[in-house]
């Protein structure tokens, strides 16, 4: 059972397990999101969407629909 | 040299640019697109190189609108701005995934610079980054080391233009353009790509993590309460400087002007030329110029937020506030300007990648009320609205200021929801963004950023708004014959001669204006406006006021023979209180008032907006366009007001 990107919890590092093809998959990949990468969610705008993500490092936020995306597992 | 700048958004490109150009920079459109494009010339031993600055992109194929115009390039030798070599900017903060675009970049054949900026960064945060193995990998590159923001690195990357190999490199991985038709295949080559990248192991991080500053300040900046505090906070002081101290070096250009066209009137032989010159040109130039005092405010807000990292935070927490709209986060700030002018407003909506979402902020913006109408709905509350207190605390015409403002506001968002469905888009939006690190703003980067911006508008939209005034003041300074006639019957009249010299000046251009061909345009159009409540004194000045909305209350001084000066307000005001229709009712009633307040909120009422969306949207489509609904909204809803009130 996966979870995606979008419904995972604050603070909680997880791995990208895939992204499946979509319209947005080509740019998620050339923003260095690949399968394998530990992602973390940081912070949430207020609303809780917005999302903000960790990843080597450097922060990227992210709508809770492109976020869905992203098939993740607790690391 | 033809030289492309390229690299990742958030990887000082363009402080690299501002670094090796300095102020030799020229700033336009790509062809046929409007994707900024800068340009410059870099020194080099073996002689001047043209530097052209790319959109960041994340790779060689497009995903958006800015990106088409890397991949057109780059992929067509034949384009005039395919470039002999690049120079390639990467974050050494972030090396691997920066690394992938510049791959794709080395194993097309490029000549090839790639330069390790941010290298203090990397250092804080511990990243240890071998550059031996580095340029193993890629032997034909020339790789530097840099720290644009301090302006460490300039000799170097110099150096590294004049030794740039050309030859045949061995590719890093397999690139073969014929195969990387689609999306999929283009996602498994990147895929690909970035996992030989990581295992490399170029970059080793070392864990020992500095503090992370971003992430406490974020947990503030970006709160459901003080984040929204904060950023009210920061707009509250951008306007108190536009609209305290704008006004000082407005009127500053204004006075000068004017002392300008009265010394070229006095120094010309009178005739034709003079006139066009000292009333026409000169009036035309001065009313370009005033704009430059809030564009050069603003842009420096502007950019000095953007520079320290804040305005994606403020993108960030006005996302989902703007999607029922069908905007996004990065609409706010250039509809928030609009509320001081919408020229720098429209100027700033660049930032949205998105074209459908940049063109729905660019023809909403000017619903919002911006400084220009305050004169007019002051003169008009002052006539209609009277002096009353509403529950004893809330004055009425304060309430009603207030409402038009509002009013605006609602209809910017309407609109935009309407035309999110009326315009087709390519290619859906695309929210994921970096949330760099916050930094100190460097100065120079935001002096040169409005410099750009100031340049832009007075050389782009300047020209369109110079000739449109001239063409104003031809109109309303011209006539037909009888003209002259009724002007030597004029000056035999009682209340002429009885007049001082003053009276008989303002009798005179009251005269002359109103026998214009303005004039006579406003005559002709009074049918037209008649079911707004309008006669054809409030017609010429609507048609006057299409160079800028405040002319409207200058118009009508003129019209009514009131001197054209701002002191003459309480005589203007009593004047049109005064001014009746033939069967004795009032000719400025509420109803007449309202309609002009309403009609002034939603209409088109300015050449310059107009010039800067022609120059935003590279082409008159969309100002005429805009044009036309805002005028037909401002028809309808003043028709409505004055039916309802009268």
């Amino acid at each position: 059972m996966f979870v995606t990107l979008d419904s995972i919890s604050l603070n909680q590092p997880v791995q990208i397990t895939a992204i499946p093809a979509s319209a947005i998959s080509p740019k998620l990949t050339e923003m260095g999101l690949t399968k394998g990468q530990k992602i973390t969610a940081i912070f949430k705008a207020p609303f809780g969407d917005p999302i903000a993500y960790e990843i080597n490092g450097n922060v990227i936020s992210m709508r809770k629909e492109e976020a869905m995306h992203i098939e993740v597992q607790v690391a | 040299m033809k030289i492309a700048l390229l690299g990742n958004p958030n990887t000082g490109k363009s402080s690299i640019f501002n670094m090796l150009t300095g102020l030799r920079q020229q700033v336009g459109n790509f062809p046929g697109v409007t994707v900024e494009k800068k340009q410059g010339d870099i020194k080099t031993k073996t002689g001047i190189h043209q530097l052209i600055d790319f959109p960041g992109t994340y790779s060689i194929f497009a995903r958006a609108l800015d990106e088409q115009i890397v991949e057109d390039v780059l992929l067509n030798i034949q384009h005039t701005d395919y470039p002999d070599a690049i120079i390639y900017v990467a974050d050494a903060a972030n090396l691997e995934r920066n690394l992938l675009f510049f791959t794709q970049l080395y194993d097309s054949g490029f000549p090839i610079v790639l330069v390790l900026n941010m290298w203090d960064r990397a250092q804080q945060k511990g990243l240890k980054i071998d550059t031996e193995l580095l340029q193993k990998q890629f032997p034909l590159a020339n790789i530097v080391r840099a720290t644009a923001r301090v302006s460490i690195g300039k000799s170097r990357i110099i150096q590294a233009i004049d030794t740039l190999q050309k030859g045949k490199n061995t590719p890093f991985f397999d690139f073969n353009l014929d195969e990387l038709q689609t999306d999929h295949a283009q996602t498994e080559n990147t895929n690909a790509r970035l996992e030989k990248l990581r295992q490399l192991g170029i970059v080793q991080d070392l864990q020992i993590k500095a503090p992370n500053r971003s992430n406490r300040l974020d947990q503030i900046l970006t709160h459901r309460i003080y984040g929204y505090l904060i950023f009210s906070a920061v707009l509250l002081i951008i306007f108190q400087f536009i609209f305290s101290f704008a006004s000082i070096p407005m009127d500053f250009i204004d006075s000068q002007f004017v002392q300008l066209s009265s010394w070229i009137a006095n120094l010309l032989p009178e005739g034709v030329l003079s006139k066009l010159i000292s009333q026409g040109l000169i009036p035309g130039i001065g009313g370009v110029l005033v704009f430059v005092p809030q564009i050069a405010i603003l842009f420096f807000f502007i950019s000095l937020l953007e520079e320290s990292g804040y305005l994606s935070r403020v993108v960030f927490i006005m996302d989902r506030l703007m999607r029922p709209f069908g905007l996004n986060g990065k609409s706010v700030v250039p509809l928030l300007s609009s509320v001081a002018c919408a020229i720098p407003g429209i100027m700033s909506a660049r930032t949205i990648s998105d074209w459908k979402e940049r063109l729905i902020t660019i023809l909403v913006a000017p619903f919002m009320s911006c400084s220009a109408r305050i004169p007019v709905y002051t003169l008009l509350i002052s006539l209609v609205i009277p002096k009353t207190y509403i529950a004893g605390v809330l004055n009425l015409q304060g309430i009603v200021l207030f409402g038009l403002y509002l009013l605006g506001i609602v209809f910017a968002l309407a609109t935009a929801v309407i035309l999110k469905l009326l315009i087709k888009s390519g290619k859906p939006g695309f929210h994921v963004m970096e949330l760099p690190d916050y930094k100190t703003p460097r100065l120079y980067n935001v002096g040169l950023t409005v410099y750009e911006k100031v340049k832009i508008f007075i050389f782009d939209a300047g020209k369109i708004i110079v000739a449109i005034s001239i063409l104003l003041w031809a109109l309303a300074s011209y006539g037909p014959n009888s003209r002259e006639n009724n002007l030597s019957k004029l000056r035999q009249k009682a209340n002429y001669t009885a007049a001082n010299q003053a009276q008989q000046q303002e009798l005179e251009s009251s005269l002359l204006l109103s026998q214009s061909y303005i004039g006579h345009f406003g005559k002709w159009m009074e049918p037209v406006i008649k079911p707004l409540g309008y006669d054809w004194k409030i017609g010429i000045a609507l048609l006057s006021s299409f160079a800028a909305r405040e002319v409207f209350v200058g118009s009508l001084a003129t019209i009514y023979s009131v001197g054209n000066d701002t002191d003459n307000n309480k005589r203007l005001v009593q004047k049109l209180k005064d001014e009746k229709y033939e069967d004795g009712s009032s000719v400025y009633s509420l109803a007449t008032g309202g309609s002009l307040l309403i009609f002034y909120v939603f209409a088109m009422q300015c050449m310059a907006t107009l010039a800067v969306v022609k120059r935003e949207t590279n082409s008159w489509k969309w100002p005429l366009i805009q044009l036309a609904f805002m005028g037909i909204i401002a028809y309808l809803s003043a028709f409505i007001v004055y039916q309802l009130l009268s």
